[in-house]
């Protein structure tokens, strides 16, 4: 399982990376995995709003269809187009070319909230040993 | 006999389980003199007698192997070629339940595969779906189908006032508790381009329209293209078998094309069941309700077929779902699937241009009889209003007690500004020798009622 240390996570599995008062928010190398082979990924509109922990989108596997929330409160400045034709880039790639938006931070202090890379490989463990 | 299954000993333990001390105790909720109520039913009868009864309610039915039929309004009676049913009979067929294990359903996922396919070439369309219950449901599912892809944010809805009344009693039944302001169908003849605006998740239209009048490509190109101006969908109903003749809709800008497909290889059936037949642009896949069937190759390269995008169901999202439909007509929808292919394009060709020739000659037979008048002027296909000199329900019922004929449908129920006009409808089923009778029907039918009413007067 990879973990990229320059993110923080959430406990539901999403990633971001703080660029400035602007985010790229995507999920992470073990939500992929457990999600298995990814067919589509729904992603809202440039514009809409989101507040933290809120839904934003959804992630089709083979196997499941998941929900993602928003690690913090923002707008969404861009989406990954590239996703519409190619999904599998989240299984391959997902803490790169596998992102799904980008957003501005509407409040820097629930950044506060989320874990960092080791903070939230034990998270993981703890899950996987439940 | 007990047709109950749970043993003493069952129905103990599932009482205990959830604290119950008697089944009465489940019913405690509702009133004491509800609960077992006395009904005034006659003593029970045998088989064979109920037999007997049941067929004398059943010749009380005006069927059509009995009387000449004009009825349409969103049924029709075309030819069912023998072949749908020796196919639809089979067991394999007959019995079929949801087709979840591609493993041993390969036929039944073929079947609505050739389906969905047929309707796709019918409409223009990509994707289609395995069916819902009727044409008033699909045009319900279309556009709640609508709302979602604008994200519930757009709450208009512009409804012609041209479509199926009781489709638009059925969207208005889905969509309620929605907050939806539904515009355009409360007067007829609004200009519906002018109630689109950036609130308007849809433009909902019939072609042919209720009363059997086509509007022209272009004035539906015209319509959708202010649609799609404001990022509304364009939805088309149309009747299956004018789409072997005219335009697709999707040539004219269509996202959604749906219909009631009971013409398509299915009797009258007094009504039912039917099936609505439903396809959209591949980009709406996605949105879109109901069952999807799609085409694969299995892990030796072999061709298969599975139920597809599966996540879109309830029984994967189904907190989230956007419609209650996780099912489909099979048997219904075979049949059309048999019709299509059994008929092929010239075939339905030909179907829908007898319809449109002997209507044309019936409606202008009937406008050549002094007092009725045809109530529209643009073209039209195998239905259309005429004024009558006497009020339809009258007419209607001395065609059916005195000629053996069923009539046209009385659009004052439904249209109060077209009291007095009845819509005819004729297919390839109905001969140059019928039309002719009914001719003469009408016109002995108005001269007798005048006479009466001279007499009344007198």
């Amino acid at each position: 399982m990879k973990i990229d240390p320059n993110c923080l996570y959430a406990e539901s599995h999403e990633w971001i990376r703080v660029e400035g008062d602007e985010g790229v928010v995507g999920i992470s190398d073990h939500a992929q995995s457990e999600l298995s082979d990814i067919v589509y990924v729904e992603l809202p509109e440039s514009g809409d709003s989101f507040d933290k922990g809120e839904v934003y989108g959804t992630v089709e596997s083979v196997k499941a269809a998941a929900d993602v929330y928003l690690p913090v409160s923002g707008e969404i400045l861009e989406i990954n187009e590239i996703l519409e034709d190619s999904p599998e880039l989240v299984n391959s790639d997902p803490y790169t070319t596998g992102w799904f938006v980008r957003i501005s931070i509407a409040n820097p202090a629930e950044l506060d909230d989320l874990m960092d890379a080791a903070a939230y490989e034990i998270h993981c463990q703890k899950e996987g040993g439940q | 006999m007990s047709y109950v299954p749970h043993t003493a000993a069952d129905q103990e333990a599932m009482l205990a389980a959830i604290g119950a001390s008697s089944v009465k105790d489940l019913f405690c909720d509702v009133p004491e003199r509800h609960r077992y109520p006395k009904f005034d039913l006659p003593e029970p009868l045998s088989e064979m007698e109920i037999l007997a009864e049941l067929r004398d309610l059943g010749e009380q039915n005006a069927d059509l192997d009995h009387y000449l039929c004009f009825l349409g309004a969103g049924a029709y009676n075309h030819f069912v070629p023998s072949v749908i049913d020796h196919v639809i009979s089979r067991s394999e067929f007959y019995t079929a339940y949801t087709p979840y294990q591609p493993e041993i359903s390969q036929g039944t996922l073929q079947t609505i595969f050739e389906y969905q396919s047929m309707i796709c070439a019918l409409t223009g369309m990509d994707v289609a779906n395995a069916s819902h219950y009727d044409g008033a449901t699909a045009l319900a599912e279309a556009v709640i189908m609508a709302l979602n892809i604008g994200r519930n944010k757009k709450k208009k809805i512009v409804l012609s006032a041209n479509i199926h009344p009781e489709y638009r009693q059925v969207v208005r039944t889905y969509t309620q508790g929605l907050n939806l302001e539904i515009a355009g169908d409360e007067e007829p003849g609004q200009d519906l381009a002018s109630l689109i605006d950036g609130d308007t998740c849809c433009v909902a239209v019939q072609n042919p329209d209720f009363f059997g009048q086509l509007s022209t490509p272009s004035d539906m190109q015209a319509l959708a293209d202010a649609a799609h101006a404001v990022k509304a969908l364009f939805i088309v109903v149309a009747d299956p078998i004018s789409l072997g003749l005219f335009k697709a809709p999707g040539g004219y800008g269509a996202d959604i094309v749906l219909g009631e497909g009971q013409a398509l290889g299915n009797a009258l059936n007094f009504g039912g069941p039917y099936l609505g037949y439903f396809a959209c642009r591949e980009k709406y896949a996605r949105k879109m309700a109901g069952r999807l069937v799609g085409q694969t190759v299995d892990n030796r390269g072999q061709r298969g077929f599975v139920m597809t995008f599966v996540a879109r169901e309830q029984h994967i999202r189904r907190e989230r779902a956007t419609s209650n439909i996780c099912s489909n007509q099979a048997l219904n929808a075979l049949a059309a699937g048999v019709y299509l292919a059994a008929l092929g394009k010239q075939g339905l060709r030909q179907v829908a241009e007898l319809s449109y020739h002997k209507a044309h000659y019936a409606a202008r037979r009937i406008a050549e009889i002094p007092g009725f008048e045809l109530a529209g002027d643009g073209p039209f296909f195998k239905e259309f209003a005429v004024h009558c000199p006497l009020p339809v329900q009258i007419l209607n019922d001395e065609l059916l007690e005195e000629w053996g004929i069923i009539g046209g449908f009385d659009l004052g129920r439904f249209y109060p500004e077209r009291n007095g006009q009845a819509l005819f409808c004729i297919t390839e089923m109905n001969s140059k020798e019928e039309i002719d009778y009914l001719i003469e029907a009408l016109k002995e039918t108005v001269a007798a009622w005048e006479s009466q009413e001279e007499t009344g007067n007198d």
